[in-house]
């Protein structure tokens, strides 16, 4: 108690080198928390963006994942109405999940042939007020996070209607009819290009798919009445053959990433699995489920897993990480910077923290002398040294966890904007302080045991000074 | 207390004590024995550099000599190690420095108090004697002062109340009245004398001011290191 008492008021006895000590610490503790915060908005968000889209956990046939994409068709899973039933109603998985949906995922050429159009794209069939519920998904409240995001125009009612890319919207020459913005008209020299140099050149790929589309295609009597403009989807099937249906486009939706701006198109389920399966056996080729919270996604994989074992199902899990590898990559990156800035400030801390105590050290050599003389040992004399770093630690950074947090609330009341990469509307920037409770305590902690670092050597010379020395120090 | 009482407060055979000063050997204590006996005010004077502060240093265990043994209170001081040695100089030795060395944060209250908190003295006690020694001090009224807000002479009274409080076997005073006027500095003398009395307390203290021998129950002269004369007074 003497020891806490007496370092109290020594660090109240040199004001203001104790106030600019402690203001390092506070400065150091903000900068790496706001980051800390910045950085959880962004990689919360990102998560958030990725999760409403794709969902926590995807089941896949076996090998899908490493080989599926180039025959999608050969890696259907069946019977995924049962295995939907399986999961949601087990007893330990049905309550964490939020959404389980079927999905099909194929790849062919999609054409606008009133212009003579045609681009490869990669689509998506899915059950569509499943996909609304899915973009709903917020768990870690981001205010104005989903502030971009159109009403979708697909429908479970209507298997025809499809959604596309803003990019292939503009190839397949749809920005009138979509109200596409920023659309201009191709080049002169890129639209004559795409003409055959010769009659004995290479029949037109469009021309063809238009051909096969018109002969394939059964009547739709309202077709002609439909306000959409009209895309026609040829892909391969299960059996090998080319298989062509219609789609007509309600909406162009940005997909944020131009590579898949440009290739994009969603569908109803059952339009993606005539396109893919024909006449044959309908199936899916992931089996896409939501979860409540990303906290539950490990327990919610092994119950999965032993299910599937359970069940002699032959089928894989991978998570949304796997799927996305940027979301490694952006963490990475973050974590990379942030550690960069946490080690210059730690290092500023230190020798702050190490030039103040050596100073009083030194202003107090006669006082040790006398303590030292008195009865006090060298380890008391070094306790009481790193009481004092320990303390302009503790309010150091306690006053800059409450400055990181009054900082934080201010920008979140204060409405700041920005523009999140691939974005297309301004959203709220948030300092999310509640989203890093570990960093919080981590930072506190760790400038308090860097205080007390940096008190060490100090403390130790203190210490070991003979009390002869000390006493004829003036 | 029996086996004690004819055994001396301090035994020094044959010290020396040299420095090394700028690559110069500086021989501060050459060969000294001595002997002082318990619950004696004694006085060691001498002229500055004359090697005072020096022996009082190593009669209060704060230095080492070079060869010699010095018994403290029958204990031989030499064989100790580091925090034995500072226990012992917690429970035997109380200083009383020139420059008052008291701690600047803390009050007169609390500066009195401190040698009993290193030895573990339970709270009322602590109290009780704090207060009384403040009282023998004459500084009641300024218990609650910090040393800056204290006159010369009566940081030395707290610096001597913190010597004693702890009731220690033996009080050094290095030169206690050299940083005071001379009116203040009999003063101060008065009541260290006046303590020792009170408390039985071997009380030696050092300084270059001859005016000062007649307190003194026991003189010893030194100059440029050596012991030259011993003047034993009556015991009280």
């Amino acid at each position: 108690m003497i020891t806490f008492k007496i370092a109290c008021r020594n660090i109240l006895r040199n004001r203001r080198r104790s106030l600019m000590t402690m203001s390092a610490i506070a400065v150091g503790a903000t900068a790496m928390l706001l980051f800390g915060a910045f950085m959880a908005f962004l990689v919360l968000g990102f998560q958030t963006t990725t999760v409403a889209t794709g969902g926590h956990l995807s089941v896949f046939r076996t090998g899908y994942f490493d080989y599926g994409a180039g025959n999608p068709a050969a890696y259907g899973i069946a019977n995924y109405d049962s295995v939907k039933k399986l999961i949601t109603d087990d007893p330990v998985l049905g309550p964490l999940v939020r959404v389980a949906t079927p999905r099909v995922t194929l790849f062919g050429i999609a054409g606008n042939f009133a212009v003579d159009a045609s681009k490869t794209f990669m689509g998506v069939g899915v059950v569509p007020s499943d996909r609304e519920q899915m973009a709903d998904w917020n768990d870690y409240h981001l205010t104005g996070h989903h502030s971009d995001r159109l009403p979708s125009a697909l429908r479970d009612d209507d298997e025809t209607l499809g959604v596309i890319g803003l990019g292939l919207g503009r190839i397949l020459g749809l920005c009138q009819a979509l109200a596409i913005p920023d659309c201009p008209p191709p080049p002169e020299s890129a639209a004559t290009d795409t003409a055959p140099a010769t009659p004995d050149a290479a029949p037109d790929v469009a021309v063809d798919i238009s051909e096969l589309a018109r002969r394939d295609r059964e009547p739709v009597p309202a077709r002609s009445t439909s306000p959409w403009p009209r895309i026609d989807l040829l892909a391969a099937t299960a059996g090998g053959a080319p298989n062509v249906v219609s789609l007509s486009v309600a909406q162009a939706e940005s997909q944020r990433i131009k590579e898949l701006d440009d290739n994009y198109v969603g569908m109803h389920l059952a339009l993606a699995q005539q396109l893919l399966y024909g006449r044959g056996e309908h199936k899916v080729t992931v089996l896409v489920l939501q979860l409540y919270h990303t906290d539950d996604m490990t327990g919610a994989r092994n119950r999965l897993l032993a299910l599937f074992k359970e069940h002699h199902l032959d089928l894989e899990i991978r998570d949304f990480t796997e799927l996305t590898p940027q979301y490694h990559q952006v963490l990475g990156l973050f974590g990379s910077i942030f550690v960069f800035i946490a080690v210059i400030m730690s290092v500023i801390v230190l020798f702050t923290v190490v030039n103040t105590m050596s100073m009083s050290v030194m202003e107090r050599t006669n006082e040790i002398g006398t303590l030292r003389a008195m009865g006090v040992r060298r380890r008391g004399i070094r306790r009481q040294f790193l009481m004092e770093g320990l303390l302009l630690g503790l309010v150091g950074a306690s006053a800059g966890v409450l400055l990181s947090l009054i900082i934080a609330a201010i920008i979140n009341q204060s409405g700041v904007t920005w523009m999140p990469p691939g974005q297309v509307t301004p959203t709220p920037l948030l300092l999310l302080m509640s989203g890093v409770p570990k960093l919080i305590v981590g930072t506190w902690l760790g400038l308090i045991v860097i205080a007390a670092l940096g008190a060490l050597v100090p403390a130790n010379r203190a210490a070991r000074m003979p009390v002869v020395d000390a006493l004829r120090h003036v | 207390m029996s086996e004690d009482a004819g055994r001396p407060a301090v035994r020094l055979r044959d010290v020396v004590k040299t420095y090394e000063d700028d690559g110069l050997k500086v021989t501060a204590i050459d060969g000294i024995s001595l002997e002082i006996q318990r619950r004696r005010f004694s006085m060691i004077v001498g002229p500055s550099g004359s090697g005072k502060t020096t022996l009082l240093n190593l009669i209060g265990c704060i230095d080492t000599p070079v060869s010699g043994s010095v018994e403290v209170n029958g204990e031989a001081v030499g064989a100790l190690r580091d925090d034995r040695l500072t226990d012992f100089r917690a429970r035997n030795i109380g200083f009383v420095f020139q420059n008052f060395s008291l701690m600047p944060v803390l009050s007169a209250y609390e500066n009195i108090e401190y040698p009993l908190l290193l030895l573990g003295v339970p709270a009322r006690e602590r109290r009780q004697r704090t207060l009384a020694m403040l009282d023998s001090v004459g500084l009641a009224a300024q218990a609650r002062h910090r040393p800056n807000q204290l006159s010369g002479g009566q940081k030395q009274r707290v610096a001597i109340a913190r010597a004693l409080v702890k009731r220690p076997e033996i009080v050094l005073a290095d030169e206690p009245t050299a940083n005071l006027d001379s009116r203040t500095g009999a003063s101060i003398i008065e009541l260290m004398r006046a303590e020792q009395r009170e408390q039985a307390t071997t009380f030696i203290f050092s300084t270059h001011d001859p005016q000062l021998m007649s307190f003194a129950e026991d003189t010893f002269v030194i100059r440029d290191g050596k012991l030259i004369e011993h003047r034993a007074g009556a015991m009280p």
